[in-house]
């Protein structure tokens, strides 16, 4: 029996910004379903650049990233935009939660957005919303949230649809610590339930010790941290 | 059921918009309604108008098949219709006197028939009279020769009220007096037309027109070929008689007002226009707002061309909804105005009709569909915008979506311009100045292509300054910092205020270029008219030296108008007659250009502006017209006219008479004896008109005629002014909220300069600055534009809709109010939304994700 295809393979990944600066080159990762790694590294180094990149929301200048074995430079903008639908979940540093929906229409986009039934869409997403904290909250709006709440709601957007691969970027970064250690367990919890592949970018220490093992971002690629 | 989810987080999405911001839907969906509803109402009107008009002609015309028609009032030789009536293919021939007559009944004017009962039985049944007989001496009718004496008249119902059978009605026409015995109802002439029908022979001799018929009514044998007729019957007609037909008499109708009511279903389209620029700045704003939002769903797996949907569908939406509730408006509208204005809405061309209001489906789905188009299209530009955007950058939220350091192509508002302007050049199509209004939709389209450009231009110098004062530095600042904010803002307010700025110039020089023009035409002291002159006569030679030897006239110059048909298809050309040579002439007639010296031998007339449009006549020419048989006359000059759009000729008096015989006048105009005054003069002349006209004649001053002359202008054009305001209200309604919404969604902002330190009062005259400053430049670029598309309007629309030209008088109280209650309404909706955006809590305020 052949093991699993990795749920993302990058290999010699390079990246420039603008003006010629390279963040990145060479870089390479595989993460196998379940595998939750987190990716520390200086301002400016390039965390949020390689999310996108691997989110296919910017593209690379050399190298190869596949999800479930799909190389995003062979897809078009549509085909990319298909793979983030089913296969991807996000959790922002700014939760971004649209204002004028409730909290379970959020939760239950992703899912409608795959064209699920509106009433099987939001049936799960009371499930997700209870199971991060906030059950009988699926009918109040965003304004009506604390910041860890509305954390709490993105990351039971992130695994609604149940996504092979979850990107987490700075996500407990606008919450006070308290809030942001029960935020963190919470995603942590989540994410290991889901079995999904997760890449967690964080400056936080304490962040980055939820996962599995911790990354260093730097020009030369990604090192493995130990002792933490 | 895969559609159906998809479709649902669209409609989540578009439902969620517009519960948040209910009042910016609704304002888009209030415009356009309101441009839908005066497109619709003024096409109802125009097209009821035009309905009943052609139901008053055919009442008239009863149903014949082809007519033969005078080409002047004084009508053709009667021995036409033994020629017709032998001509192979003709079944039937009606000979038929049509008279204009007034009756004894102060203002009552009605339309006189002479009929031969006998050929209009075969011909136009309709017309003909029931007679009514005494009870018991049977009721078996026409047979009787008192009811179709010479005595005997038939009244339609409308000239029948307040009048009974056996009765006396006395009618005057062209000077003759006749009285009649009303012996029976015309009961097949339709409800509300003036008709008294007789016999030919009576009409003849009794109202003075012996030999002489105005129509003769055909009736084609069946099987015959009407085409090869119509050419057999035009080989034999005199120059004085036209043959006429159903499709000639639907154009001449049609012709008679279609300048100006093309003129209005633009005007009403423009406010559908402005309105579809307050979709595109309402549009335009909450795309901007939602980037952010759009670059999640982007992030959440959302196409390009879903996000792109999305914005669409929320347009089409507006449009729908706005242009069924303009639909319903439109109809009432139309009513009201029918009602207050009448079928040609002030224009005068269809008389005191009021016709009834036809719905019509394929009008309403146009006008829906336009609507829908307009919504659309104002949805375009900021849909492609949403797909268009970039998820990673958008996420950021960084503020506007253009770098204000790279200058805004200006390429395609050139383009536009260009095309604008050489559209400008182009001949009119059918009459209509189609080329000219698409000139002025390509001249609007580049000059709010061009704002962004502008405005980086017009911007630049001030964003450099640092008065030392933090709100309008910090406005300064960020009218720099935010282009496509401003460009937007700047759209909505150069849009509207460039319309309204053509129009109130356009109006403004029309008006004031015919105030001068009545100054010169108007030289006399004192002026005197018969009324209904065309149906009872005017002064006749006898009467005319009476009044010109009246104690305190110094000199009396008698006029006449009539008119003549040049083509079936085309309204009447006027026929003024009064003195042009020698030195009895008034000069009266405002020439354009000099006066031409007609050949000896030769006759002169001076042609208006409008008739040399029409009919392509210059000075020097030779030109026919069906006076003395057909006559050619040498064009000595061209007058300008604003009275008669469908073109009028001026003939010398004396020529005019000598060529008719016809010495009859309607119209004086009277110079005084030093230190007479015009009543004590008008008192004598009264003294010595004839008992039948007296009460008919009326004397003005010159300043009467030129404010009454006014007035009718200003009611002609109370609808345009009803247009003009509403687009006004629309723009600035447009501009309201595109400003308010723009501060409104930047309560962040404010929460965020509230903790740097900014004082309240700070950031509300940061916003005034702001709004005040955007007017400005709004209204700068706008009167700008709007002066250039004034002068399409006064060099091309009107002269290839009307005829006429004009001078440019530019309206500096309206500009000047305009432009400062535009500045105002953008500063004060700014203080407006500025207050409501501050009162929310800074600290709750920044912690806002979008």
């Amino acid at each position: 029996m052949s093991p699993a295809p990795p749920v993302l393979n990058i290999t010699t990944l390079t990246k420039s910004v603008p003006g010629g600066r390279v963040l990145f080159e060479g870089l390479e990762l595989n993460l196998k379903a379940g595998e939750f790694v987190a990716i520390m590294g200086e301002s400016g180094v390039g965390k949020s650049t390689f999310l996108n990149l691997i989110a296919g929301l910017d593209q690379a200048d050399a190298g190869t990233i596949a999800i479930d074995g799909a190389d995003l430079a062979m897809l078009d903008d549509d085909a990319r935009t298909d793979l983030r639908r089913d296969r991807i979940g996000f959790v922002f540093q700014a939760f971004h939660i649209l204002p004028h929906l409730t909290l379970g229409q959020n939760v239950a986009l992703p899912l409608v957005l795959q064209r699920a039934p509106g009433a099987e869409a939001l049936e799960r997403a009371r499930e997700m919303m209870e199971a991060v904290g906030l059950s009988g909250r699926a009918q109040d709006y965003p304004r009506q949230l604390s910041g860890g709440e509305l954390q709490r709601v993105a990351i039971a957007r992130a695994l609604v649809h149940r996504p092979a691969l979850l990107l987490a970027d700075e996500p407990t970064g606008n919450l006070d610590p308290e809030t942001a250690t029960r935020v963190l367990e919470i995603f942590a919890d989540q994410v290991r339930r889901s079995g999904a592949a997760a890449v967690l970018v964080t400056h936080s220490q304490v962040a980055a010790a939820v996962a599995d093992r911790t990354l260093t971002l730097s020009r030369s690629g990604l090192v493995e941290r130990h002792g933490r | 059921m895969a559609a159906k989810g998809a479709n649902l987080a669209a409609r989540w999405m578009i439902l969620g918009e517009w519960r948040a911001h209910p009042m910016r839907v609704v304002t888009a969906g209030v415009a356009i309604a309101i441009g839908v509803a005066l497109g619709l109402a003024v096409h109802l009107v125009n097209a009821s108008a035009l309905s009943e008009f052609s139901r008053a002609v055919s009442t008239v015309n009863g149903d014949a098949e082809l007519q033969v028609r005078a080409s002047s009032p004084t009508g053709f030789d009667e021995n036409l219709y033994p020629r017709l009536a032998q001509l192979s293919g003709v079944g039937a021939a009606s000979p038929v006197i049509e008279l204009k007559a007034v009756t004894e009944r102060p203002g009552e004017q009605i339309t006189v028939l002479g009929l031969d009962v006998l050929r209009a039985a075969a011909v136009t049944p309709s017309l003909i009279g029931r007679p009514v007989v005494a009870q018991g001496e049977g009721a078996h009718g026409p047979t009787s020769e008192a009811a179709f004496g010479e005595d005997a008249v038939f009244l339609s119902e409308a000239a029948l009220e307040g009048r009974a059978l056996g009765q006396r009605i006395e009618l005057t026409s062209g000077g003759r007096k006749a009285s009649f015995r009303i012996a029976g109802v015309a009961s097949g002439i339709g409800e509300g037309r003036k008709i008294a029908v007789l016999d030919i022979a009576a009409a003849q001799w009794r109202l003075g027109e012996i030999g002489r018929l105005q129509r003769i009514d055909l009736k084609l044998t069946e099987g015959v070929d009407e085409g090869r007729m119509r050419e057999a019957i035009a080989a034999v007609l005199p120059a004085d008689a036209q043959l006429v037909t159903r499709e000639s008499e639907a154009r001449r109708s049609d012709s008679l007002s279609r300048a100006y009511r093309v003129n209005l279903d633009m005007l009403a389209l423009m406010a559908l226009l402005t309105g579809g620029f307050l979709v595109y700045s309402a549009q335009s704003l909450s795309v901007a707002r939602r980037r952010p939002q759009f670059a999640l769903l982007r992030v959440l797996g959302v196409r390009r061309r879903a996000l792109m949907s999305q914005v669409l569908a929320e347009g089409i939406s507006v449009g729908l909804v706005g242009g069924i509730a303009g639909l319903a408006l439109g109809f009432g509208l139309a009513s009201g105005a029918l009602r207050l204005l009448g079928g040609d809405l002030g224009g005068g061309y269809f008389g005191d009709t009021r016709p009834e209001l036809v719905f019509s489906p394929a009008a309403g789905a146009v006008f829906l569909i336009l609507g829908l188009l307009t919504a659309i299209v104002g949805s375009l530009a900021p849909a492609r915008e949403a797909s268009r955007a970039q998820p990673a950058v958008a996420l950021k939220n960084t503020g506007d979506a253009v770098d204000p350091r790279v200058s805004p192509r200006i390429w395609p508002a050139l383009v536009l311009l260009s095309v604008g302007g050489a559209a400008a050049f182009a001949p009119a199509i059918g009459g209509i100045p189609l080329l000219g209004y698409g000139s002025m939709a390509l001249l609007l389209a580049g000059g709010v292509a061009a704002m962004p450009w502008l405005a980086r231009v017009l911007l630049a110098p001030i964003h450099r300054l640092s008065l030392g004062w933090v709100a309008v530095d910090l406005a300064f600042k960020r009218l720099w910092g935010a282009p496509s904010q401003a460009a937007v803002a700047l759209c909505g307010i150069v849009a509207s205020t460039s319309l309204m700025v053509a129009m109130a110039v356009m109006v403004s020089s029309f008006r004031g270029s015919v105030d001068d023009w009545l100054q010169q035409l108007l030289p006399a002291d004192l002026y005197m008219r018969v009324e209904a002159a065309g149906s009872g006569g005017g002064f006749d030679p006898a009467t005319q030296a009476a009044l010109a030897g009246a104690p305190g006239v110094a000199r009396l110059v008698f006029l006449k108008t009539t008119n003549l048909t040049l083509a079936a298809d085309q309204p009447p050309l006027a026929v003024l007659v009064r003195p042009m040579v020698g030195p009895r002439a008034d000069g009266g007639q405002p020439m354009i250009g000099g006066a031409l010296t007609p050949p000896p031998g030769e006759v002169p007339v001076w042609v208006s502006e409008p008739a040399a449009w029409l009919y392509g006549w210059r000075p020097g020419q030779r030109i026919v017209l069906p006076i003395d048989g057909a006559k050619s006359f040498f064009v000595a000059g061209v007058w300008r006219d604003y009275a008669r759009q469908h073109g009028a000729v001026a003939l010398d008096d004396a020529d005019y008479t000598r060529l008719t015989g016809d010495g009859w006048r309607t119209e004086g105009s009277i110079d005084l004896m030093e230190g007479r005054s015009a009543s004590e003069v008008t008192q004598a002349l009264r003294a010595r008109l004839p008992a039948d006209i007296a009460s008919r004649v009326t004397f003005a001053e010159p300043r009467t005629l030129r404010a009454f002359a006014l007035r009718i202008f200003d009611r002609s054009f109370a609808v345009t002014y009803g247009l003009e305001a509403i687009s006004i209200l629309v723009g600035l309604a447009g501009v309201a909220a595109t400003v308010s919404a723009q501060t409104l969604a930047r309560t962040k902002e404010f929460g965020m300069l509230r903790h740097l330190g900014v004082r309240r009062g700070q950031i509300i005259a940061m916003l005034v600055t702001e709004g005040a400053l955007l007017g400005a430049v709004g209204v700068v670029a706008g009167i700008g534009l709007g002066l250039i598309m004034s002068q399409v309007l006064i060099h091309v629309v009107n002269p290839q809709s009307f005829h006429w030209t004009m001078e440019t008088k530019l309206p500096w109280g309206l500009l000047s109010s305009v432009a400062g209650g535009l500045v105002v309404a953008a500063a004060g909706t700014a203080l407006l939304a500025g207050r409501r955006a501050l009162s929310a809590d800074a600290v709750r305020a920044v912690r806002e994700d979008w």
